[in-house]
C-alpha cells in the first residue's frame, strides 16, 4: 500500500511570531521555519506503516514555494521515499491546497493519505476533510491510533468527550492528533542518504484548477495583551483579593 | 438571508455552547434555524425548540446520524445548504470534524473558529495560536462557519421554535462506528464551567491529580491539564487545554505546575481572571496571571483546599 503524507513548512512552534506594524500581516523575516509539528507525526506514522510492512512507499508531498523542499528532505530523511513538490508563490486556501493534493491523489493512488489535523500558522483544521470531501474517501480525524486491517482502517479519534474508534473503508484520509506517536530524530547517514532521493517539482498552475483566493485578508491585529498581575505571598493573600478584589470565588 | 446552526449533542443533551453559536448568528443578521442530526435525540430537540431567536428546529433523526459520522452528516447538510447563506458549527469535535467537508461539496472555503463578526461576509478569528488576529472578508457566496463559542454569550432558552421532522437518512456507506471509550466525570464541562484548574507536569503524575479534586469539588470547578500532563499520561487526552486541545474562558482559571507555554495560553488567555501556582518565578505563565504565587504546589494545594 502506497501512503500519501502532505507536509507544510510552518513558523518553528517554538517562535512567538510578530505582526506587522502596518497590520498587513505576520512578519515571517528571519523566523526560524520547520515542517509542522502535525506533519511530522504524519511522516512518522507512515514510516512505522512501512517498517509493520503494510505500507510499501511513502510519498511526501508539500505546496509552496522553493523553500518547502527543505522540509521534504526533511521527510525523506525521515523515511519518505520520495517526495513532490507543487510550486507556488501565493498562500493558498486549504480548499485550493485540497484541490491540488486531489490531482496527486487521482496520480498516485494511495492507499492512505496521512495529514496533520492542524497547520500550526493558519490553525485551519480543514485540509484533510476537504481533501476526503474532494476524493469522496472516508477520514478519521485527530487519529491517536491507526490500525490498518485488510481493506479497512481503524482508527481512534480524540474527541471532545474522551475517543472514538470509527472503521473506514480503504483507500481513506487520516490526520493526525500528538499523541498518535512521537516523531523520531533524523540520523546524519539518512540526512545524507535523502538528498539523493527523489523530489520531483510540479508547477501549481499546471494543474488546471482555479487557484484564485476564497477570501482577502484585511487585517491583522496583535492580540490584547494581558498585563501581568501581582505575586501575592501567601494562600491567604491569594484567597482574600479571590474574594474580596477579583470577586469570582464568595 | 438565512443561517443554518448545526447543534452539538449526544444525542441525550443539547451542548451549551450551541447557544453561544446562535448568538454569533444573529450578530451576521438573518433568519436562523438549526438541525439536529442524531439519533433517538428527542431530548435535544425539545431543547433546542426553546433557543430563543429560532425560526425552526430541522431535525433528521435516523440511524445513520448516531454517531454524527462526518461522511454522513456533511452529505446531509449538503442537500440543505441550498436554502442557507451561513452555515454554522460550534468548532468542536463534531463541529470541526464534518464542516470543512461541506465546504468542500460546496466548493467554499471555510472560516474556522470565528471569535467576532464584523458584518455577514467579514470575520474575526485568531490565527498562529492566537498570537494574531486576522479580520477576513470571505468571497464565496455561501459561508461555511465554525465558532470558538468563547469568544460569544450564550443566547436565552425562552424561545419555541417550530420543528421539522425531515426524511432525510444518508448513510455513505463508508464508514462506521466502532466504539467509544469516553471519561466518565461528574464535574461540570470544560468548556462550560465557570471555574478551571488545570494541572500539567509539575503534578508528576496521575495520583496527584487528586489534590486538584478536593479544590475543584469546593468550587464547582472543571479539571483541566496541559498537554505535557496529558502526554506523560497523568489524565486523559479530554482535558488538555491549549491551541490543539480544548479552548476555555472561566471566570477564573488556575494553573498549577504549568510553565505557560504559547500553546497553553492559546487556549486559557481569555479567562476573566488567571491565577498561577509555580515554583519557578520566572515562568511565562506568570506574564498572563492576574494572581501569581510562587510556591510549592505540594505545600500550596492542601492549604488552599483547607481555606476554600
Ligand atoms: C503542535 C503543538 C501543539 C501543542 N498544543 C498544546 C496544547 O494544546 N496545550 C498545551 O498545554 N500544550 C501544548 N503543546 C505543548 C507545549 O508546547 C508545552 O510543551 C506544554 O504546554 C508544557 O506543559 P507544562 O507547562 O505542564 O510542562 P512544563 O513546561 O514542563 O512546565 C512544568 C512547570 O511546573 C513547574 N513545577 C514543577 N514542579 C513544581 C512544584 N512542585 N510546584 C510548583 N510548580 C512546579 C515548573 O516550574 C514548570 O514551570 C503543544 C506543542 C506542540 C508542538
Ligand atoms: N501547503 C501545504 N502543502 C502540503 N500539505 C499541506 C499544506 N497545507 C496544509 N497541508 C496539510 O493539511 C494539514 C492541515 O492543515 P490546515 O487545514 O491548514 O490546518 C497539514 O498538517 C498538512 O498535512
Amino acid at each position: 500500500m502506497k501512503v500519501l503524507v502532505p507536509i507544510k513548512r510552518v513558523i518553528d512552534y517554538n517562535v512567538k511570531v510578530r505582526v506587522k506594524p502596518d497590520n498587513s500581516d505576520v512578519d515571517l523575516t528571519n523566523v526560524k521555519m520547520a515542517i509542522n509539528p502535525f506533519c511530522e507525526i504524519a511522516v512518522e506514522e507512515a514510516v512505522r506503516l512501512k517498517e509493520a510492512g503494510t505500507a510499501t512507499e511513502i510519498v511526501a508531498v508539500s505546496i509552496g514555494d522553493k523553500k518547502c523542499q527543505e522540509q521534504l528532505r526533511t521527510a525523506l530523511a525521515l523515511g519518505a521515499d520520495r517526495a513532490i513538490q507543487i510550486e507556488t508563490e501565493e498562500t493558498l486556501d486549504s480548499l485550493n491546497i485540497a484541490k491540488l493534493l486531489q490531482k496527486i491523489v487521482d496520480e498516485e493512488q494511495p492507499g492512505l493519505v496521512i495529514l496533520g489535523k492542524q497547520s500550526i500558522d493558519s490553525d485551519n483544521n480543514q485540509t484533510g476533510q476537504m481533501l476526503a470531501a474532494l476524493t469522496g474517501m472516508a477520514q478519521g480525524t485527530f487519529a491517536s491510533e491507526v490500525k490498518v486491517d485488510g481493506d479497512k482502517v481503524n482508527v481512534t479519534r480524540e474527541v471532545d468527550g474522551g475517543l472514538q474508534t470509527v472503521a473506514l473503508n480503504l483507500p481513506a484520509i487520516v490526520t493526525t492528533d500528538l499523541r498518535l506517536n512521537e516523531p523520531r530524530y533524523a540520523k546524519l547517514p539518512d540526512i545524507m542518504k535523502a538528498k539523493r532521493k527523489p523530489l520531483d517539482v510540479k508547477a501549481a498552475g499546471d494543474f488546471g484548477i482555479d487557484l484564485s483566493p476564497r477570501a482577502t485578508l484585511l487585517k491583522v491585529a496583535p492580540p490584547a495583551e494581558r498585563s501581568a498581575g501581582v505575586v501575592v505571598e501567601s494562600v491567604d493573600e491569594l484567597v482574600e483579593k479571590l474574594k474580596n478584589e477579583a470577586k469570582v470565588i464568595s | 438571508m438565512a443561517i443554518l446552526v448545526y447543534v452539538e449533542h449526544d444525542n441525550s443533551e443539547l451542548k451549551a455552547d450551541t447557544l453561544k453559536t446562535v448568538a454569533a448568528a444573529q450578530a451576521i443578521g438573518g433568519d436562523i434555524d438549526l438541525l439536529v442530526a442524531g439519533h433517538n435525540c428527542q431530548a435535544v430537540v425539545d431543547a433546542a425548540a426553546t433557543v430563543s431567536g429560532v425560526n425552526k428546529v430541522l431535525v433528521a433523526d435516523n440511524a445513520a446520524y448516531e454517531h454524527q459520522l462526518a461522511e454522513n452528516v456533511s452529505a446531509l447538510v449538503l442537500e440543505l445548504a441550498g436554502d442557507y447563506e451561513h452555515i454554522l458549527s460550534t468548532a468542536l469535535s463534531v463541529g470541526k470534524n464534518f464542516m470543512p467537508r461541506v465546504a468542500a461539496l460546496l466548493d467554499v472555503a471555510q472560516v474556522s473558529d470565528i471569535i467576532g463578526v464584523e458584518s455577514a461576509d467579514t470575520f474575526v478569528r485568531p490565527i498562529y495560536a492566537g498570537n494574531a488576529i486576522a479580520t477576513v472578508q470571505s468571497l464565496d457566496t455561501k459561508k461555511v462557519i465554525t465558532v470558538r463559542a468563547t469568544a460569544f454569550d450564550a443566547v436565552a432558552t425562552d424561545g419555541s421554535a417550530e420543528v421539522v421532522a425531515l426524511s432525510n437518512a444518508t448513510d455513505a456507506g463508508i464508514s462506521a462506528h466502532v466504539s467509544d471509550e469516553l471519561t466518565e466525570s461528574e464535574r461540570p464541562d470544560l468548556g462550560a464551567a465557570s471555574v478551571v484548574i488545570s494541572g500539567g507536569r509539575g503534578m508528576q503524575n496521575g495520583d496527584n491529580f487528586k489534590l486538584l479534586e478536593g479544590i475543584a469539588d469546593k468550587l464547582g470547578a472543571a479539571i483541566g491539564a496541559s498537554r505535557a500532563a496529558v502526554d506523560a499520561g497523568f489524565v486523559p487526552n479530554d482535558m488538555q487545554v491549549g491551541q490543539t486541545g480544548k479552548i476555555v474562558a472561566p471566570d477564573l482559571y488556575i494553573a498549577v505546575g504549568i510553565s505557560g507555554a504559547i500553546q497553553h495560553l492559546a487556549g486559557m488567555k481569555d479567562s476573566k481572571i488567571i491565577v498561577a501556582i509555580n515554583k519557578d518565578p520566572e515562568a511565562p505563565i506568570f506574564q498572563v496571571a492576574d494572581y501569581g504565587l510562587v510556591a510549592d504546589l505540594f505545600d500550596t494545594l492542601p492549604e488552599l483546599e483547607s481555606k476554600l
